[in-house]
């Protein structure tokens, strides 16, 4: 594990062309990674994300992706992801290809990723035209033991998997707290895992079966306070529901996105830089 | 109480919170289903186990979550679980009694379309997917649909089936062998459609004060069937008015409280 300032760890592990999982359902967005990507311009991108969120919003927006992995691509509670509805619907500000799972089918292919698998394995769901669209990748099986009607996921495993945590230690091992999703298995898929966490402790007081990814299965982390806002690191800050309701009427309109992506993450330095123009921190 | 005193809203929330039973495992999605399942936990249903996809188990969450995984649902839950066992130990070992789902089009066999309208590689709306539906469709014991009752939404044919309701009608889904016997009610905000014992087909088996057969036929894509005995669903009672409104006025006030994060200096 190295510790590095967040634009070395995005400068270093992250080039055009990765495939690139920033994982966190809901909770632990690692939004600063996000926007620093964006912020260096990356271009080409397949990202791949269960719940692609405002970070990917953003991002699509922002053109650095041309291929998206997913499985529910709106905004929570709010509606549409405007900015992948843009890329899908009129090609803006590129065409963007889709590769759609369920969630179930998704949990499967991080799984298999994180257990060296070419594939999992689910049972079918006979009954979805997923199952038929234009590069769907979900393959029929037969059960040898009981012949029942079973379904094969390709596994999924990112070039760098990115994840905001709350505390790494001084060893470099990181703590993972509340909702979790599929981090763990997006994070052992990966061939490089990136983390970003709120803080930097001695030791991890924490019971013995908490969520912990040992300091030699990250390859860097980077200490990125609020790292995760406008989403939420349970303990340190909750969700801006308020940002997430306040980001239907920002995304909409390609010019009000443009200008507010130049004045909050384009001209600013960092993610602390961020949130004391938005007021969050002061 | 008369129909002025509570809105369409209102009472198809109440009406769905009435289906769920005290002690079912219940699958909730975001938005009406949260609201109604968390209704009934507040009012006849204490003991109505919730699950959200986020993987937090018999959560108790004090207001609405916006999202599927809210800190609120993560700090009243029983247990945390990753999202790879919510669907593989919890959904399809069978384990949910419940699953409680929204959709942006329907058809007269329950079927369900979160997917896109128009066609899916050139869509005229792309709709954010499948997320956890069609497999709490295939694998729930049962499945209860909440969703507002438009010609635009009630549709005859769906651009694109994301989730099974009966397929063809006519005991299809039941060959196909689906674990789940599928959707047991579709609760509007005109009334409760049900399916036909023989037809599976969607039938209007019960209506709000105050709207009429004509009313929910016209806002149906299909030749809307009406059961041979049609009940009027009784209004709300005040305890669940009161009980959804302070849901709402918590959630309400929860959801614009400005965020502060302290940075180290």
């Amino acid at each position: 594990m190295r510790l590095l300032p967040l634009q070395d760890a995005i400068a270093t592990y992250v080039q055009d062309g990765a495939s690139l999982a920033l994982e966190g359902f809901t909770h632990l967005i690692p939004f600063a990674a996000g926007h620093e990507i964006i912020r260096q311009q990356r271009r080409g991108l397949h990202l791949i994300r269960m719940t692609p969120d405002l970070v990917y919003d953003q991002m699509i927006g922002m053109g650095c992706a041309t291929r998206l992995t997913f499985s529910w691509g709106g905004n929570p509670g709010v509606g549409s992801l405007h900015r992948l509805r843009d890329a899908v619907e009129h090609g803006w500000p590129q065409p963007l290809a889709l590769a759609e799972f369920t969630h179930a089918e998704m949990a499967v292919a991080y799984q298999a990723g994180a257990s060296g698998l070419p594939c999992g394995v689910m049972r079918r769901q006979v009954a979805t035209d997923l199952a038929s669209v234009p590069g769907a990748s979900v393959r029929d099986l037969r059960c040898p033991f009981t012949g029942a009607a079973l379904a094969l996921v390709p596994a999924l495993q990112p070039d760098v998997t990115i994840l905001h945590a709350q505390q790494i230690d001084a060893r470099g091992n990181v703590l993972i707290r509340g909702i979790v999703g599929a981090a763990k298995e997006a994070a052992l898929a990966a061939r490089q895992l990136l983390v970003t966490v709120e803080e930097q402790v001695e030791t991890l007081r924490t019971d013995m079966n908490a969520v912990i990814l040992p300091a030699w299965v990250v390859t860097a982390a980077s200490i990125v306070p609020g790292g995760a806002y406008p989403s939420y690191a349970q303990g340190f800050y909750p969700r801006d529901n308020g940002f997430y309701l306040a980001w239907d009427e920002i995304a909409r309109d390609r010019t009000a996105f443009k200008a507010w992506m130049e004045r909050h993450v384009l001209a600013v330095a960092d993610h602390a830089a961020m949130l004391r123009r938005l007021g969050v921190a002061a | 109480m008369s129909p002025s005193d509570y809105s369409r809203d209102e009472i198809m929330t109440v009406t769905a919170a009435r289906q769920l039973r005290n002690g079912a495992v219940c699958f909730v999605g975001i938005g009406l289903p949260s609201a109604a399942c968390n209704l009934a936990r507040l009012t006849h249903a204490p003991d109505l186990v919730l699950i959200y996809e986020s993987g937090t188990v018999g959560t108790q969450p004090v207001v609405l979550p916006l999202s599927i995984g809210d800190s609120e649902l993560a700090e009243t839950a029983t247990c945390i679980v990753p999202l790879p066992e919510i669907f593989a130990h919890y959904l399809q070992r069978g384990r949910i009694d419940i699953g409680f789902l929204g959709a942006a089009q329907i058809d007269r066999f329950g079927n369900l379309n979160s997917t896109v309208i128009g066609e899916y590689a050139h869509p005229q709306v792309r709709l954010p997917g499948a997320g956890g539906a069609p497999e709490i469709a295939a694998n729930a014991h049962e499945v209860l649909v909440v969703m507002k009752q438009t010609a635009r939404s009630f549709v005859a044919r769906l651009d694109f089936r994301t989730s099974c309701g009966y397929l063809d009608g006519g005991g299809a889904r039941r060959a196909r062998q689906l674990p789940g016997a599928g959707p047991k009610a579709v609760i509007t905000d005109f009334g409760v459609l049900r399916p036909n014992a023989a037809s599976e087909e969607l039938e209007l088996t019960a209506l709000y004060p105050g709207v009429t057969v004509e009313s929910a036929r016209a806002a149906t894509g299909w030749p809307l069937s009406v059961a041979r005995t049609l009940e009027l669903v009784p209004p709300p009672e005040p305890r669940e008015l009161t009980v959804l409104r302070d849901l709402h006025a918590r959630t309400q006030a929860a959801h614009v409280r400005p965020i502060h994060i302290e940075l180290p200096s």
